[in-house]
């Protein structure tokens, strides 16, 4: 194998592992930091990849961000999970997992060869992107290019998306403050 | 964390680089990886380690959260009337080829203005979400 296949398989081993240590992990404090460092490898994947600007967005959103609010949001709730009373295996969750999980997996013998020069989504708009956008829109980063412009209502709604996400936050707990002011009052 | 002076020293020194980063970011996503979305998340980590050094009332004093809606909002007003402008410039809703005489400046022109749009809301909310956060765990 080359060398970077090698990545692959530590960087992916690496999820994997990091994911059942979350399952299996009861303090929460513990788990949002798995989380963080979940994202960061798959920042390095998303490096490998070449897909500077998707690792970059995970490296600052997933591990950045995300795993800020996410220990702001403990300081609120406390940080360990509440106990199960007793554990028992449940056999219907199970059988439906294995199920569609074997599904999935015969569904990949369909899927077009990874990384193939002639798969359907490099044949599509794809060489139109690369081909024409240093005439159209001449912006050396093509991913801004295709971000800002060819797909720009689709970016107004990830804007839209984020503000409403905002609303939202404000709306269910940013008020309480000033009711309790109000009630002290 | 009043009581770690390396912590404090340090971070104090880093929130200017942070914020001068994110700007590059901002800026420069026409050329190298990043853009609004990644600026955004960045400026509004500077503060996030504001908030962590020096307490949630100094950083909202800064920061007020009602210039924050406000910014929050006109980030999406920028990016659908960038859309709005072009539409009255005789063009499709986010075409920029019509904002300017010539269309690729026009493209260049558009898309500095939605990344700029972008930057601002994704800040504004990040910190908003962060203060609404922190803000309940501390006692009213």
């Amino acid at each position: 194998m080359m060398l970077e296949q090698w990545i692959d398989v530590f960087l992916l081993g690496f999820l994997a592992v990091i994911s059942i240590a979350v399952l299996r992990i009861r303090d929460v404090f513990t788990a949002v930091m798995l989380f963080g460092i979940y994202s960061l490898t798959s920042a390095s994947l998303f490096m490998v990849l070449d897909a500077a600007d998707v690792a970059f967005t995970e490296a600052a959103v997933g591990a950045g961000i995300s795993t800020i609010l996410m220990l702001a949001t403990l300081s609120l709730t406390g940080r360990k999970e509440k106990a199960l009373l007793k554990k028992r295996v449940a056999i219907l969750p199970l059988l439906v997992v294995t199920v569609t999980g074997a599904t999935l997996v015969y569904g990949i013998r369909d899927l077009p060869p990874f990384g193939a020069a002639d798969n359907p989504v490099h044949t599509h708009v794809a060489p139109r992107y690369i081909h024409q956008s240093a005439e159209e829109i001449d912006v050396p980063n093509l991913v801004t290019a295709v971000l800002a412009s060819y797909r720009g209502f689709d970016t107004l709604g990830e804007v839209v998306v984020i503000f409403t996400a905002g609303v939202g936050v404000l709306l269910l707990i940013g008020r309480r403050r000033r009711r309790e002011k109000n009630a002290n009052e | 964390m009043s009581d770690h002076l390396i912590l404090r020293i340090v971070g104090k020194f880093l929130i200017p680089y942070i914020m001068l980063f994110a700007l590059y970011v901002q800026f420069h996503g026409d050329f190298g990886p990043g853009g609004g979305f990644q600026a955004g998340v960045i400026f509004a980590s500077a503060f996030v380690i504001h908030t962590l050094l020096f307490g949630l009332e100094s950083t909202l004093r800064i920061a007020p959260p009602s210039v924050l809606k406000v910014i929050a909002a006109s980030g999406v007003l920028l990016y659908a009337g960038v859309g709005v402008a072009s539409l009255f410039a005789g063009g499709n809703f986010l075409d920029y080829d019509v904002l300017a005489a010539d269309p690729i400046a026009g493209q260049h022109i558009g898309i500095i203005l939605v990344e700029f749009g972008v930057g601002l809301t994704v800040t504004s909310v990040m910190m908003l979400l962060f203060f609404t956060f922190a803000g309940r765990g501390e006692p009213a």
